[in-house]
């Protein structure tokens, strides 16, 4: 069984139905991407997976157990972290008080200054500096942070939201290679991403999403050369 | 105006706008978590000061206790009852008039706050009128005195200071101190700073923000009802109405410091207290209220953010 089901979601803000029953799955260990333009509902499947908006039909299971009806907190506590689309850093605080609430729903504080020591292994800029005000950061930094909070959970699916969004190329490739990282490590991952190119080269499965329905579902490799997904999502003619 | 003159009117103005930031503090946190403007708190703050008084009467309504007795076994059993009565009258206001509104128009809680409001006022009113041996709840009740406090001054110079002036400053200090503390040093406090910045992500950070929004009104509570407590010290008696005043005020007093900043609610209550007392000196003391709301007024025009400006959550 998959570690994290979505079946035949549908999510609405007031009478306008973002999300129009969609279905997916996560295997352990994979890095699975969401593709599509802006408004497709991507964001919106992710907000409903982590408990902030209900969903009006369909069902979430993780790990086997039905999670649509727990209030998002609980489904932090069940192993489901998210780095949310823009960031969201909480900005007058300083790095390392947002790392800790990256870890609030955590009793062991070994296992907490374990996986703090790791976030700044991974990020040496965020240890140095670790006393700012996370507002302080470039975009790109801020986004490491971003990650690392998600991570301070110790979570067992983490979800990203367009971690590439409004940074340079090369920044885009650091964020993308850390997330290779955490796949290599073990971590199971939902990608949702805009840049197709560079979700579809880290993810093991992808889903394209257009106006709240699934297009196409398929292996990452598959759909790079998928005619369709290269026009719509690649920039080839 | 001479020098001890200015002195004694700067202890007056202390002592009132220590009452204020108190109360103030109440405002602004539940405005900061939840943008309510919660005109019930005027009330939570009558309740404790109501309750403190019940504890007295419930262990006798002792009148010659030695000091020690008074100061240091009455006083803090009477503050603990006030805050218990004022935090518990808190929390179930908020469970059954705001939160089932969460999500209405911001105009539904905030009638819903004035029908608590009324609603205490007439409560009070009602229930010590059947209480057994209680003064005529109409009018004012004498506050218990307590030997140590109530009566003796502390003399700098020329300057008399009323030791339930140094009650209600120290009061101030201390509960900011325990406030400061707590906002900045412990996890529950980290998450409600959190919250108030940014509910989804808080909650995506595994917070229980419904856990955070009760603590924020019971720690509002808890502080009005020690300001309740000071306020019968230092004015020397309670009535059901005295929560009226006393809530539009350090409300002023919160907007004047910036509504959601708590230390915009300290600055503010201080401000408001000191300029009260200068007025009513300098002025014909029974405009001292006019005063007060001629600063909200104009505060609201000219600099809406406060003194020290609302931490308004940066939402990039």
């Amino acid at each position: 069984m998959a570690m994290l089901e979505v079946k035949d979601l549908e999510v609405a803000y007031g009478r306008v139905k973002a999300v129009k029953g969609i279905s997916l799955a996560v295997e352990q260990g994979q890095v699975v991407t969401l593709l599509g333009i802006n408004g497709a509902g991507k964001s919106t499947t992710l907000r409903c997976i982590s408990g902030l908006i209900p969903p009006v039909v369909g069902e979430v299971w993780f790990e086997g157990e039905r999670i649509d009806k727990l209030p998002a907190h609980k489904i932090v506590r069940r192993g489901i972290a998210q780095s949310p689309e823009g960031r969201r850093l909480f900005k007058n605080m300083s790095v390392e008080d947002n790392l800790l609430l990256g870890a609030f729903s955590r009793q062991d504080a070994d296992g907490v200054k374990r996986d703090l020591d790791r976030v700044y292994g991974m990020f040496d800029v965020l240890r140095s500096r670790r006393h700012e005000p996370a507002g302080l950061f470039s975009g790109g930094e801020q986004q490491m942070l971003a990650i690392g909070r998600a991570m301070m959970s110790n979570p067992k699916l983490l979800m990203l939201d367009e971690p590439s969004m409004g940074l340079s190329p090369i920044m885009t490739q650091l964020i993308m290679r850390t997330i290779g990282e955490l796949q290599s490590e073990g971590v199971t991952i939902l990608l949702v991403e805009q840049n197709a190119q560079a979700a579809l080269s880290l993810a093991d499965r992808g889903y394209v999403l257009e106006v709240g329905r699934i297009v196409l579902c398929d292996s990452a490799a598959n759909l790079l050369g998928d005619d369709r997904v290269r026009q719509a999502y690649l920039g080839a003619d | 105006m001479n020098v001890t003159l200015f002195f004694e009117q700067l202890v007056n103005g202390l002592s009132l706008g220590s009452l204020y930031a108190l109360i103030a503090v109440g405002y602004t946190v539940v405005y900061g978590i939840i943008q309510l403007i919660n005109f019930a708190h005027g009330e939570i703050f009558m309740v404790g000061a109501f309750g403190a008084y019940t504890v007295w009467m419930v262990v006798g309504s002792p009148t010659a206790l030695s000091w020690p007795m008074a100061l240091f076994v009455l006083l803090p059993a009477m503050i603990l009852g006030g805050v218990v009565l004022s935090v518990g009258t808190a929390l179930a206001t908020e469970r059954f008039a705001y939160r089932p509104l969460r999500g209405a128009p911001r105009l539904a809680p905030l009638i819903s706050a004035i029908g608590i409001s009324v609603f205490l006022q007439e409560f009070v009113r009602l229930f010590y009128r059947k209480l057994p041996g209680a003064p005529d709840s109409k009018r004012a009740i004498p506050f218990p005195r307590i030997e140590g406090i109530t009566g003796h001054s502390l003399q700098v110079g020329a300057v008399a200071i009323k030791l339930s002036s140094v009650f209600t400053v120290v009061a101030l200090a201390v509960c900011t101190a325990f406030l400061w503390y707590y906002i900045n040093k412990t996890k529950t406090g980290r998450a409600m700073v959190a919250t108030s910045q940014d509910p989804d992500t808080a909650r995506l950070m595994g917070i229980d923000v419904d856990a955070v929004i009760m603590r924020a009104f019971a720690v509002g509570a808890g502080l009005a009802a020690v300001a309740g407590v000071a306020h019968g010290l230092y004015i020397g008696n309670i009535d059901f109405k005295m929560g009226f005043m006393a809530g539009l005020k350090a409300f002023t007093a919160a907007v004047l410091g910036g509504i959601g900043n708590i230390n915009g609610a300290v600055v503010g209550g201080l401000v408001l207290g000191i300029v009260e007392s200068f007025a009513a000196q300098l002025g014909n003391s029974a405009w001292k209220d006019v005063w007060a709301f001629v600063i909200l007024i104009l505060v609201l025009v000219f600099r809406p953010q406060g003194i020290l400006g609302a931490k308004v959550a940066d939402r990039a």
